[in-house]
């Protein structure tokens, strides 16, 4: 019975006169989110909302799984879309409505007219009026509740009277590509692709960068972060995944530092390697899943030292938040069940058994001129030997 | 170049295989269950396949019962029996060290209320034949042996066993998992006592998703899968014709040439063996490994300790921990014999200080595939090998085991690559280890 969707989106009203690029990016968004699915969607603005029209036989649930899923979108309103037959007809019409789509017993109820055709002839208090009292009529079980109704049927005159009830809550945040490019450290756990999802609601476009090590890490960790990087791009839209071979980088640091620094160290080579590609690929910031103090490397002074190699500003949105409040995301979103399946990741391969928690940066830095000799090749060798993998 | 040494996870299949595999899918395609001519000839595919099995172990082919493979057949051997008899006894026996595939249904039987009793093993996983005697009891229904361990080839004393079971307790029944041992033993059931016998094809160069019981025809059996009623009402379902054609082919393979066959793979086995001894010398005289006069003697080090108690073990392991403070580990470690209680296609071996998940993927990436012989990490996520627990390894013996597996396919130039390569690596990964 729905041909038509009406999406609400929030924040994005109040963008002045940016608006129109805002609403532009969430209609591609949608139209991309709609072309994995089976059917003939027509996506339009008009009067400052944005509808779905379905034109050939669609599968509900995949629709609603999908705009589900658009960042920018606040609300997914299923509508029966009808012509203006005059009030009557219309009373008629909004009775099938509520049978249809609602067991009736003795709900309470509330209509808010519309009247965005001021040209309709009737006022909206009276068609709330009217059709409030052809359902009393139709449903004797029914009550009036102006304050906090069970069914809140909405009804909009334009050109064609919409009318629904329902509203399927949507992610929130901002459509994609509105706020530039970041490049996310991907590893195979829990958090950082939670922290993809996190940024890129806020309208930005996601590449990653992953740290391969083999042999000690498997092709099959690799193909679980390909998964988890696809999951992410079913919000972000596709991600360009760059497999960096770290492992002789990881080895030299090991032969040449001191163990308990290894972790640290690592990790910065990480943050120039992955900023390196950000430049590359237009990207303005990076996204780790960092999240204060939950290991040695993300202490307040591990963060300090990582963050010290590179100027792009670090997004890390997880920063003050609980594992068990990411997990909760990671759940939402759907890449727990992956996050978790158990294979090695390049961070805890050679990890020490006690690492420094509070790294000195001069330490560190002193360290690290143990590396000069061969580090710069090392490093140039794995940025060109970087395998880059469209993920959609 | 490439080496498959995983021969103990599934095999290739033999031309032979694959071209009665291919008829019975695009030319003799009927259901043996139809009426009409083409049903008929498939029957005869299915008729031959079981005369050609039971012939391999001198048994009749009605006792014979196509699966869809070895696990299957463990629980429908346990299961099946265990249902049917439980009037009889509630009491059933088995080894700590069987696959999964019997210690999970044994699971679900304890949980039916039956009891079990797991019998423990010595240091290389044999057990010990008056545990058996001394567990058997009135009630005992079933006892389940493995005939070969899949992860480090032991080969359990399963004549000996029938043997005892049938002296100590006429009406106890005697299941074998064979699915490591068919197709590389003489297997009599018969003579030897074994009631029912457990075979997959895709381990001797046959099909996946087949397999077959041995069901000796005295033997109280339920079925487990229910329907149609093809296989006398024992296990429904239309019959897989290319399957059991396939895994008879492999079969009559198997056992027409079975000395050649078994002499090839212990020559296999001795060169893996020898290679891997001579290597632990050369990288402990580099240096590179414990270059202590120790280490020698560390090399099946466990061979002192194979039938001492698991008491005493732990005790000279304690202090065999205190020793390795000053003692360096040998870089090769083997954990699988040479002897009659070894099958001759299975070699286990440790390398300590690299963990196993890390050697494997450093060979495959040369082309080598072999299999860890236990899955444990450090960071604990995965499960540690029951069966190498049980054997009373060392924690570094334990995370840093492979299992090197051979067939008739596998070429002695593979043995030498896998060697070849195995020197190369092995300094280099014994560099890097976890702090």
């Amino acid at each position: 019975m729905f041909k038509c969707f009406l999406i609400k989106y929030g924040e994005i009203g109040i963008k002045g006169k940016n608006r129109h690029l805002f609403e532009d990016a969430l209609v591609r968004q949608i139209c991309r989110a709609l072309r994995r699915v089976d059917g003939k969607f027509y996506v339009y603005k008009e009067q400052g909302r944005i509808y779905v029209d379905c034109e050939a036989l669609y599968d509900y649930d995949e629709v609603i799984d999908s705009l589900s899923k658009v960042f920018g979108i606040v609300g997914i309103c299923p509508v029966m879309k009808t012509e203006d037959r005059g009030l009557e007809e219309l009373g008629t019409e909004v009775i099938d409505f509520l049978e249809n789509v609602y067991d009736i017993h003795s709900q309470t109820f509330k209509v808010v007219t519309r009247r965005a055709k001021k040209s309709y002839p009737v006022e909206s208090m009276e068609v709330n009026a009217y059709l409030g009292h052809r359902i009393l009529e139709a449903f004797p079980g029914m009550k009036v509740d102006v304050h906090d109704p069970e069914i809140l049927l909405h009804v909009e005159i334009r050109e064609k009277i919409f009318i629904y009830s329902k509203i399927i809550p949507g992610p929130g945040g901002m459509p994609v590509g509105t706020n530039g490019k970041a490049m996310l450290l991907l590893s195979g756990g829990i958090d950082s692709p939670v922290a993809g999802y996190m940024i890129s609601k806020r309208g930005v476009e996601i590449d990653a960068v992953y740290f391969h090590a083999p042999p000690y890490t498997s092709e099959r960790a690799k193909e679980k972060v390909v998964d988890l990087a696809r999951i992410v791009a079913s919000y972000s839209g596709p991600v360009n995944l760059h497999v960096v071979n770290f492992t002789d980088i990881q080895l030299y640091i090991y032969d040449k530092c001191p163990h308990d620094e290894l972790t640290i160290i690592m990790r910065r080579y990480m943050m120039k390697i992955a900023e390196h590609f950000a430049r590359q690929s237009g990207s303005m910031a990076l996204i780790t899943g960092e999240s204060l103090g939950q290991v040695a490397s993300q202490t307040i002074q591990s963060l300090a030292a990582t963050n010290e190699v590179c100027t792009m500003p670090v997004f890390r949105p997880l920063i003050g938040f609980d594992k068990q409040e990411i997990i909760d995301v990671s759940e939402k979103i759907g890449t727990y069940e992956t996050s978790i399946l158990p294979f090695e990741d390049c961070c805890t391969i050679f990890v020490a058994k006690h690492p420094v928690t509070k790294p000195n940066l001069n330490a560190i830095r002193r360290s690290e001129q143990k590396l000069n000799e061969k580090i710069d090749e090392l490093v140039k060798t794995a940025i060109e030997t970087t395998e880059v993998i469209r993920v959609e | 170049m490439e080496a498959y040494l995983d021969n103990s996870a599934t095999t290739r299949c033999s031309e032979s295989v694959r071209d009665v595999v291919v008829r019975t899918m695009m030319e003799d395609y009927g259901n043996p269950s139809s009426k009409h001519q083409k049903g008929l000839d498939a029957e005869h595919y299915l008729r031959d396949a079981r005369e050609t099995i039971a012939r391999t172990m001198k048994v009749n082919e009605k006792e014979i019962f196509f699966t869809s493979g070895g696990t299957e057949s463990n629980n429908w051997a346990l299961i099946g029996a265990a249902m049917a008899n439980r009037r009889t006894g509630m009491h059933l026996i088995t080894t700590a060290v069987e696959h999964a595939a019997v210690l999970m249904p044994m699971q679900y039987l304890k949980e039916q209320g039956f009891s079990v009793t797991y019998l423990p093993v010595d240091g290389r996983g044999l057990i010990n034949l008056s545990d058996l005697e001394a567990a058997i009891r009135e009630d005992t229904i079933l006892v389940s042996v493995m005939y070969v361990n899949n992860e480090v080839g032991t080969v359990e004393p399963v004549e000996e066993a029938a043997r005892l079971i049938k002296k100590k307790n006429p009406r106890t029944l005697f299941h074998v998992d064979a699915i490591q041992a068919y197709g590389k033993f003489s297997i009599y059931p018969k003579r030897t006592g074994i009631d029912m016998l457990s075979v997959s094809g895709h381990k001797i160069h046959g099909p996946k998703g087949i397999g077959f019981l041995y069901i000796n025809e005295k033997v109280k059996i339920h079925p487990l899968i229910l329907g149609g009623g093809q296989q006398k009402g024992m296990r429904s379902g239309t019959d897989n014709v290319p399957g059991a054609a396939g895994l008879a082919a492999a079969a009559k393979d198997a056992y027409e040439h079975l000395e050649e066959n078994v002499e090839y793979l212990q020559k296999l086995r001795g060169r893996m063996l020898d290679g891997l001894r001579a290597l632990n010398e050369r990288l402990t005289d580099d240096g590179t490994g414990g270059a202590d006069s120790g280490s020698g003697a560390f090399l099946e080090g466990r061979s002192e300790d194979r039938r001492a108690s698991s008491s005493e073990r732990k005790l000279r392991e304690g202090t065999g921990s205190a020793r390795a403070g000053q003692q360096r580990m040998p870089v090769i470690v083997i954990n699988s014999g040479e002897d009659e209680h070894s099958a001759p296609h299975i070699v286990s071996a440790a390398f300590p200080g690299i963990r196993s998940e890390v050697l494997l993927h450093a060979l495959e990436e040369r082309g080598i595939c072999v299999s860890a012989g236990s899955a444990c990490t450090s960071n604990k996520k995965l499960p540690v090998s029951t069966v190498l627990k049980e054997l009373h390894l060392r924690p570094e013996l334990l995370e840093s085991t492979l299992r090197f597996s051979f067939s008739r396919l596998t070429t002695e130039e593979e043995i030498d690559y896998c060697l070849k390569t195995l020197e190369e690596l092995l300094p280099v990964l014994r560099r890097y280890v976890r702090h």
